[in-house]
Order: structure tokens, then C-alpha cells, then sequence
């Protein structure tokens, strides 16, 4: 049972959402809103890693988002669907078991290589020039979206349903549950194990102090691109997943709305926990949905929470800590890597 | 001693910002195992020959030579990573991460795992940190630090904190060692700590160390020379004895006597 807490936990996590979800125990909007749990924690996460750990400010997480969701659609779509704009698909619907967790890849590569051409000139000078870039870079994108009418422009963009369609007459499996699934728990074990590395611990320090960390020896420039790649890298990820869990996708799915969504979460859950993330993405995706009946007056309830928090808890559920830190009976389960080091060496005397 | 390269050489060192001269043709050569101390008023432009020194702020003109090779135009981690360690005149240790960290984290340029290795934890990752962790401790052992290892600095009393920082700036085990006003804040018998600290120090691990310190005691307790800025420019240089009677010393630091 000791340290044995994260495999245990990511084992049951999966039986409820992608077990139950094959034996059918829920309906579709259960299932929808399972996945959209597991795309937000992936955003909150990543977003996390950038405006949390780091300590920088980004702006325009839904850019990243929306360059992985477009990219990963037009992939699948061209490749497996039958659609208006590409006409029959190119590949069997076979292939679209292999194809498609390459798409998501190939959307979350884009989404990383099209944060380094904000990175390398935001990173060049200190202080809130990322913030001005990222928010300038989300306007860019959905203007840009808009006018390529090839692909709907302003309409948006459709056609991932027959693209699960083709999964699904594969082999029938909940094919989406799987991969939102496996990419939520990839991106918390990357990041998680990634902030706990020395390497990595060098992003909390470039926040706390960035002049000690500069003259400390860290590549402080290198390691700021390498971390906003990273974490636009996991953004674009999840945008793939989203725009195929929504089926249709248009410009101003990501905006402004949903980079402020991502930050909220952010906040709410604390800059620089994991397990705060996790926490408030879970409860934010829930409560949202719990608000549906008051329609555009749920979008109240976004700003009386930030308020809210700011005035009782301004550093976020969790602070800075993470679950194991606040209840240490859960240290039993999920030893900090850094307690092994530690005794590694401590043993080795 | 002469024949031996020096360990530090300075020439011609000028940085203005904007139109104030902070520093102006400063020149300067340390020597293996020297403690040489760098004093003068407030303004005097000490701290910017330190920031010019380790890379924080680019040289207008002059030549920084360390151990023969030239710092000028290399990036702060660069040069750290050459041999140079430094602490701040404000302790700027990082307070959210513990002790432990502050220094496993001044191995950063020489970790020799990537990026990929650092996400899935891989054997090479965890054999390096296992090492960077035993330096680390090692060296908080041997300055008594090792109860502390866990702890964050800021919890930490003040002449621990400057203790600490001593100790980060060591860990990339440097050549030469940069302090400014390490006694800055200190009582007496902290002063006294430190004074031995530095001579230990530089007893231990064989650096060259260069202060930048207000504090009397310190300069003249353990010292060997002096060099005396004012306005940007030397005014004077020698031993702390030659220093201490220097008429246009006393004139810089406390002004010309009414008449």
C-alpha cells in the first residue's frame, strides 16, 4: 500500500471514467463532462507551469489551445472524415486508431513551436511584456482563423464527430475517454515530475528572484522558452481533445473567454500546486454547468468568485502547497521525489 | 607571485548609465588566495564593478580578464560557470524553495541530463540528483548548516541567511568569490563569525576573495589590500594601514574640514 498511492489512484480514476464509460453507466453528457474535467485540468496544469511556477504572465493560453485544436482537426478531418472542405477521407477507418493520437501530437508540437515565436521575443526583456505579447497573439489568432475562409473562417470548422465515427466502427471502445485520459495523466506526471527536478526547480527560483537565478548559473532565457514551449505544448494537446469532444470548432472558441477561464482555474486552485489545479478544474467545470440555467448570467458568477478569493484567500485553495504538504498522512502514499533523493543519500553515508 | 598569471585582471573598466559615470577606467589584478577588499562611499560605483564583473550589466569599455579569459560579452551564467560565485548586498536567497535547493540549483549549467530526463525521472536524472544532492549536503555539513537543509531561508536568522548564501555561492565550487557587504545588518559577534568564515573559506577552498564591506572591523581584521573608489574612479590603494591615514580617504568619506 505504501508509495503506492499514485498508481492506485490513477488506476481507479480510470476504472470510473473510462470503465464505467465502456460498460455504458453514463450518458452522454456525463461522459462529455468527464472530458471536459480531464481537457481543464490539462490546461490549468499548463498554464500553472507558466504563470505559476515560473511566475510570468500569459495572457492568451486559448491561442496554444486553438493553434493544437485546429491543427489536430484538420489532420483528422482530411485524413478519415468525409467532409465538405477535403471530400472523402484519404485513409481507411482503420488507420484512424493510430492516426488519431498522432493528430493530437502533431496539434501540440504546432502549438509549441508557434509559442516559441512569442517566447523569443517576450523573453528577451524582463517584466510584463509576455502578458501584452500573449494577449496580442490571441487577437492574431482568431483574426487570422477568421479569414481563412478555406477552412470556415468565421463559421468555423466540423467534421471530428465522423472522425470518432470512424474510430469507433474500428473497434468499439470510448476512444475519446481513452486519450483525454491518457493526456490528462501524461501531463500531470510530466509537469509534476518536471517542477520537481532540479532543472526544473530552476523556474520557482527565476520567480522568486530572477537576477540570483540569472547569476546563480541558470540559463534563465533558455529555460523560459523551454517551460512556456512545454506548457503551450500540453495547451495544444488539450485543445485537439477539445475540438473533438465539441465536434465543432470556430474562432472564437478561443478567445479571450476561454484564456480567463483558464486562469481562473489557475487562481482558484493556487499558483504552483498541481493538486490545486486538479481541485479547481474538477469544481470550476462542475459549477459552470451547475450555473447553466441562469444562462449569460452565469458569466457573472466568474468574477464574484475571483472577488471572492482575492478577499479571502488571495493565493488560490492550495497556495503554493500540495495536497501531501497540507495532509501529511498522505505523505504515507505519495512520497516527494525529493524525500527519496534525500534519503538516498542520507542512507549512503 | 609576479610570474603567476593573476587570478583576476580588470583594465580600463568604464560603465556610465545615462550620463552619470558609475565607473570610470577601473583597473585592478587579484591574486591566488588574496582577501583584497573594494571600499568606498555610497554611490561610489562598488556594486557596479561586481554586476559588470558577473555579467549583469555589459561594459561600455574596458577589458575583464579571469584567469585569461575574457568575460566580456559572456551572459551572468556563463561566467559563473567559469569559476566565479557571488553573493548580493540585499541576500537574495530564493525563499519559496528550501536551503537544500538553493544550492542544488547553483548546479543548474552542469546537471548534464535534458529536458526529456527530467520529465520521466530517468536513471541518469536520478543518479545526478542523488550526486548534486551529496555536494550539497556536504558542503551545508561543512558549514554547519545540515539541520537546516529542509528549511526555507527566510525562516532562517540573518546571519544563517548570509551564511547560506556563502555557502550557494561555493557550490560550483568557484575560483573567486565575490561578497558584497557580507556584513551588512550584523552585530558584533556576528561579525566576528563572519570574519573567521571568510578566512576559513578561502583557507578551504582556495579561492580568491574580493568584498565590497563598510564595516571597519572586517576591512582591517582581515583584508590584505585595499582599493578605494569615490565617484567612480580610484582613489586610492594599498595595504589597510596605508589606507587608514590617507588624507584624500577621509576627505572622500567624511569631507573637507570646516575652517
Amino acid at each position: 500500500m505504501e508509495r503506492r498511492g499514485t498508481p492506485l489512484l490513477i488506476g481507479a480514476t480510470f476504472l470510473l471514467t473510462v470503465g464505467a464509460s465502456s460498460l455504458g453507466l453514463y450518458n452522454s453528457y456525463v461522459e462529455f463532462l468527464i472530458m471536459l474535467i480531464g481537457i481543464n485540468i490539462m490546461l490549468g496544469a499548463s498554464l500553472n507551469l507558466i504563470n505559476g511556477y515560473m511566475g510570468e504572465f500569459s495572457v492568451g493560453h486559448a491561442a496554444f489551445m486553438g493553434v493544437g485544436a485546429y491543427v489536430a482537426s484538420l489532420l483528422t478531418v482530411w485524413l478519415l472524415a468525409n467532409d465538405r472542405v477535403f471530400g472523402l477521407p484519404v485513409l481507411p477507418d482503420g488507420a484512424s486508431i493510430l492516426v488519431f493520437p498522432l493528430a493530437l501530437v502533431v496539434g501540440a508540437v504546432a502549438a509549441a513551436l508557434f509559442s516559441l515565436l512569442v517566447a523569443v521575443p517576450s523573453f528577451r526583456t524582463r517584466g510584463d511584456y509576455l502578458a501584452i505579447i500573449t494577449l496580442a497573439v490571441n487577437f492574431i489568432f482568431k483574426s487570422v482563423i477568421e479569414n481563412l475562409d478555406a477552412i470556415g473562417g468565421p463559421r468555423g470548422f466540423m467534421g471530428m464527430g465522423g472522425v470518432l465515427n470512424a474510430m469507433e466502427r474500428t473497434w468499439r471502445v470510448p476512444w475519446l475517454m481513452i486519450w483525454v485520459f491518457v493526456s490528462t495523466v501524461l501531463t500531470l506526471y510530466v509537469i509534476s515530475r518536471y517542477v520537481r527536478s532540479t532543472m526544473g526547480k530552476g523556474i520557482v527560483a527565476i520567480r522568486d528572484d530572477e537576477i540570483a537565478a540569472e547569476v546563480m548559473a541558470v540559463d534563465t532565457r533558455r529555460l523560459k522558452v523551454v517551460t512556456f514551449m512545454l506548457g503551450c505544448g500540453f495547451a495544444g494537446l488539450a485543445g485537439g481533445l477539445h475540438a473533438h469532444l465539441l465536434g465543432f470548432i470556430n474562432p472564437s472558441s478561443y478567445f479571450i473567454l476561454q484564456s480567463v477561464m483558464v486562469m481562473v482555474i489557475v487562481y482558484l486552485g493556487g499558483m504552483g500546486s498541481l493538486s490545486g489545479t486538479v481541485i479547481s478544474a474538477v469544481g470550476f467545470t462542475l459549477l459552470l454547468e451547475a450555473l447553466r440555467p441562469l444562462g449569460v448570467g452565469r458569466w457573472l458568477a466568474v468574477p464574484l468568485i475571483l472577488i471572492l478569493l482575492m478577499r479571502f484567500r488571495p493565493s488560490g485553495l492550495m497556495g503554493d502547497r500540495e495536497l501531501p504538504e497540507v495532509f501529511p498522512w498522505l505523505r504515507r502514499y505519495f512520497p516527494a521525489p525529493e524525500d527519496r533523493f534525500l534519503k538516498e543519500t542520507v542512507s549512503g553515508q | 607571485m609576479a610570474s603567476e598569471q593573476p587570478v583576476l585582471r580588470i583594465e580600463g573598466l568604464t560603465h556610465t548609465f545615462g550620463g552619470l559615470k558609475a565607473v570610470s577606467d577601473f583597473s585592478t589584478e587579484l591574486h591566488r588566495n588574496e582577501i583584497v577588499g573594494l571600499i568606498g562611499p555610497n554611490g561610489a560605483g562598488k556594486t557596479t564593478v561586481f554586476n559588470l564583473l558577473c555579467g549583469l550589466y555589459r561594459p561600455k569599455e574596458g577589458d575583464l580578464l579571469f584567469e585569461g579569459t575574457q568575460l566580456r560579452g559572456r551572459r551572468p551564467h556563463e561566467i559563473t560557470s567559469l569559476g566565479i560565485g557571488r553573493t548580493f548586498q540585499n541576500i537574495r536567497l530564493w525563499n519559496e524553495l528550501s536551503v537544500l535547493d538553493n544550492l542544488r540549483i547553483g548546479h543548474s549549467s552542469r546537471l548534464g541530463y535534458g529536458i526529456v530526463d527530467a520529465f520521466f525521472h530517468t536513471r541518469r536524472m536520478r543518479a545526478t540528483e542523488a550526486e548534486v544532492t551529496e555536494q550539497a549536503m556536504e558542503l551545508l555539513r561543512s558549514f554547519g548548516l545540515e539541520r537546516h537543509a529542509e528549511v526555507r531561508p527566510r525562516n532562517l536568522p540573518y546571519g544563517l541567511q548570509r551564511r547560506v548564501e556563502i555557502c550557494r555561492a561555493l557550490v560550483m565550487r568557484p575560483r573567486l568569490l565575490l561578497l558584497d557587504e557580507p556584513a551588512a545588518g550584523m552585530n558584533p559577534g556576528e561579525i566576528n563569525e563572519l570574519m573567521e568564515l571568510i578566512s576559513w573559506v578561502r583557507d578551504t577552498y582556495g579561492v580568491t576573495v574580493w568584498i565590497i564591506e563598510h564595516q571597519m572591523r572586517i576591512i582591517m581584521g582581515i583584508c590584505e589590500r585595499l582599493q578605494v573608489l569615490n565617484f567612480g574612479e580610484t582613489i586610492a590603494e594599498g595595504t589597510p594601514e596605508q589606507i587608514q591615514g590617507d588624507p584624500v580617504v577621509i576627505k572622500a568619506y567624511l569631507g573637507e574640514p570646516v575652517a
